[in-house]
């Protein structure tokens, strides 16, 4: 290795990025194990899966807390990028568990569907730890596209289809619209690098229509990742469309890995221009609460009901950006980890009323649960209020520590309009409730469980109670995370 | 600056000679033909020309997915060519590392070759459905 | 003389997008098109950016129109060629076409550019490689597993299942 190449990277560089290539790499070998293995003996797809998660998942924790930064400053191992990571890993293991029966049902049954799921795990950990533009992109690219075909992995399902061709189209759309917002703070500060760009907006007059342009793009490209309004027009067709588990994995994987990279790009790279994009993003926050709970309200579906619930959630975690504190970071870090459990937790459930011909996606079919399935109508009870954020709940506590960072920087309007949405949100929670447990059942119910989807329920909801009642330890956690303004 | 530019572009101008005569050339083939050319109006005049064969309904059909297929590898392997590009211009000073860089860029391209070929997408007169049933290698 | 050859290029260039989207028959919407980026590919010589000329035939004029030349051949064309585009009034879209323009001329001439070209350094292709091999090491590695992701993504999508 000759001088030149070695003054742009060093073994070391390898080494950080060791679960990525783990994870990379497994998919590639899937892809081709899948091919190799006769159809009697499927179950090995996932099951590599899983043991790849859990191996990079060893190499993180192994690696954790050495805040190395690799390849000359676009790639780093700091305790952000690992708490995120973390929660990737919980997401991907819980959507291989509850895909294992589910797709033998709806006949789906390719290894090319863990394949997918791996690659885009992998490019959600690019993005956790990705501090230069051009990192952050590629790794937004590599976490999508993959689900972009696993939402329409239904090939005989019309919904499905049309969900995916939605998706691509306004997600190739979105993602030219980032593209421009990077090429204009490139051509603004001359860097891609996040520090470098911060440092150049300190020093350098950088402002004027032309930055405040590229900021509107990043933060239209992002809120559409995230699915916040006015960009979430996407997600409930996407969300109703695509095969449950799938719906489950984007709505807490990609989102999350969204906003790591939204907190990474407006907290550390254009941080000195906090008073420009602040107003923005309060402006997407406060439209996702309104429009995404409201919405919800009328929805018959259970899917596009959690669909725009899942838009509401948006906004909550945006108000802890908007917040622009380290208190904030860390609210909305929590949130994220919490929203994993409690949406997996209830997707597993509607996952679970999938059987034979019973397609179990409407709201009216979970009627009269409380009477006939006590354990599971329980379970979803505890979900819907964790969402809905009743304690002593995970959800509250996690809404609770984002007011608080809001109250704590004045921003006290703001925390009232959220917790005047988080009632209108319980209405429609509860209204799943009252169906429940106030209704006699129409017909016999049946439920596909599996093990891996009970395992997954049992952990979320350990998880959305335990976190709710002693948040402590998750809570410091994510506060030693945040990185520091 | 302008001087220096101009001395620097000076090559340019056979370019530009050339795309003039290409605009002129292609223009008087197109005007004189047009003005000198004989024409006839007759029956089959408008009909499409099938090597002597009565023609059979509309050319407008439904190609099959597969062009389709084929074109989006052919994507997907031309961004590879344009990386390859770059690096057969900067081989030498990208050595070794570059060398093992490239290896194993393509080595994953590669796979998906591999895949593709065992999954018969490559196949054309055959079947173009997924072998499901294939015999371990 | 650079002027004269960006005022030809530019010109082409416009003239064939404005082809690309009013011309009716599809097949010839996009040879406008591919007119349209070749002339942009002959934009970038003139920026000194060879590679990027390059890349622009590669991908645009090669790849991808083929697979637009497809498409257009897969999907049933009478009824797109009977269908007025755009479906809404003319008057408008050309409205809301020079609006955007006007606004993205104004914010360029707004926004005081601090930075002129990068100096001392020439994108040629060969500088190109050396930092993709260098200092782009990574988001290179990155692009081919997106690739493979890719196709595995439009196989998984397109094909037929048994």
């Amino acid at each position: 290795m000759n001088s030149e190449v070695a003054a742009f990277f060093s073994p070391g560089d390898f080494l950080a990025i060791l679960p990525e290539m783990v994870i990379a790499g497994m998919a590639c070998l899937l892809l081709l194990v899948d091919i190799a293995v006769p159809r009697t003996k499927k179950c090995v797809v996932p099951a590599l899966a899983v043991l790849s998660v859990a191996v990079a998942a060893w190499f993180s924790y192994e690696l954790a807390g050495s805040g190395v930064s690799a390849f000359s400053g676009m790639f780093v191992l700091d305790g952000y990028s690992d708490f995120f990571k973390l929660i990737f890993y919980i997401v991907a293991v819980f959507a291989i568990l509850v895909s294992l029966r589910y797709i033998r049902t709806e006949e789906i049954d390719l290894g090319e569907y863990y394949v997918l799921l791996l690659f885009s795990l992998s490019g959600m950990m690019i993005m956790a730890s990705g501090t230069d533009l051009l990192t952050i992109y590629l790794g937004l690219e590599l976490a999508s596209l993959p689900v972009y075909a696993l939402v329409g992995f239904l090939q005989k399902s019309r919904k499905s289809n049309e969900a995916a061709m939605k998706y691509i189209i306004l997600g190739a759309f979105s993602s030219a619209i980032l593209l421009y917002g990077i090429s204009l703070i490139y051509g603004l500060t001359g860097t891609t690098q996040l520090a470098a760009i911060s440092a150049a907006l300190v020093t350098g007059d950088v402002n004027g229509p032309l930055f405040t342009l590229a900021v509107i793009m990043l933060v239209a490209g992002f809120g559409f990742k995230v699915a916040g309004f006015p960009f979430h027009m996407w997600a409930p067709d996407a969300y109703e469309g695509a095969p449950t588990p799938i719906t489950a994995f984007m709505a807490a994987g990609p989102k999350a890995a969204a906003f790591a990279v939204i907190m990474r790009v407006f907290l550390e790279g254009l941080y000195p221009a906090y008073d420009s994009w602040q107003m923005a993003i309060a402006a997407v926050a406060v439209g996702s609460m309104v429009v995404g709970n409201i919405t919800a309200i009328l929805q018959t579906s259970i899917k596009r009901m959690l669909a725009f619930s899942s838009v509401g959630h948006a906004g909550y975690a945006l108000l802890g950006l908007v917040a622009g504190s380290e208190e904030g970071m860390a609210s909305v870090m929590f949130y994220l980890f919490v929203y994993a459990f409690m949406n997996l937790g209830i997707f597993g459930i509607v996952i679970m009323m999938r059987k034979d011909s019973q397609s179990g996606d409407q709201i009216s079919h979970y009627t009269g649960l409380g009477k006939s399935n006590r354990l599971t109508a329980l379970a979803m009870l505890i979900f819907l209020f964790s969402l809905a954020g009743i304690p002593p709940t995970a959800g509250f506590i996690a809404k609770f520590y984002v007011f608080m960072a809001l109250i704590n920087k004045g921003m006290v309007g703001l925390a009232v309009i959220a917790a005047l949405m988080s009632a209108v949100a319980a209405y429609y929670y509860i209204r799943i409730v009252m169906l429940m447990y106030m209704r006699e059942p129409e017909k016999e119910f049946a439920l596909a469980s599996s093990r891996g989807l009970l395992c997954v329920l049992i952990i979320a909801l350990a998880a959305v109670v335990a976190l709710g009642v002693y948040p402590g330890y998750f809570i410091d956690l994510a506060r030693y995370a945040a990185f520091p303004l | 600056m302008c001087l220096s530019a101009a001395a620097q572009y000076a090559p340019l101008w056979p370019l530009a000679v050339y795309f003039v005569a290409v605009v002129i050339l292609v223009g008087a083939m197109l005007v004189l033909s047009h003005a000198l050319g004989e024409r006839r109006r007759g029956r089959l005049t408008s009909v499409p020309y099938e090597s002597g064969v009565v023609g059979t309904g509309s050319a407008r059909l439904h190609f099959d997915v597969k062009f389709y297929m084929v074109a989006m590898f052919f994507v997907i392997f031309d961004m590879e060519a344009v990386f390859v590009f770059a690096w057969a211009v900067s081989a030498r000073e990208a050595g070794w590392a570059g060398y093992i860089e490239m290896f194993i860029f393509i080595s994953i391209l590669l796979a998906a070759l591999f895949y593709l070929w065992r999954l018969g997408a490559l196949e054309w007169g055959t079947s173009m459905k997924i072998r499901r049933k294939i015999e371990p290698l | 003389m650079e002027k004269l050859f960006f005022l030809m290029f530019a010109a082409v260039a416009i003239a064939s997008g404005l082809a690309v989207v009013t011309v009716r028959n599809p097949v010839h919407s996009a040879l406008a098109l591919i007119v349209c980026l070749i002339q942009v590919a002959a934009l970038f010589v003139l920026l000194r950016s060879p590679f990027l000329a390059a890349v622009q035939i590669f991908i645009y004029v090669g790849a991808v129109m083929v697979l637009f030349l497809f498409v257009v051949l897969i999907l049933d064309m009478r009824k797109a060629v009977l269908q007025a585009f755009p479906p809404v009034k003319k008057r408008f879209v050309v409205g809301v076409i020079l609006v955007l323009s006007a606004q993205m001329v104004a914010f360029v001439f707004l926004t005081p550019m601090g930075l002129g070209p990068a100096q001392g350094w020439e994108p040629t292709v060969e500088s190109i490689g050396r930092v993709l091999f260098t200092k782009y090491l990574f988001p290179f590695e990155v692009v081919s597993v997106i690739l493979l992701a890719a196709l595995v993504a439009a196989i998984v999508i397109a094909k037929e299942r048994q």
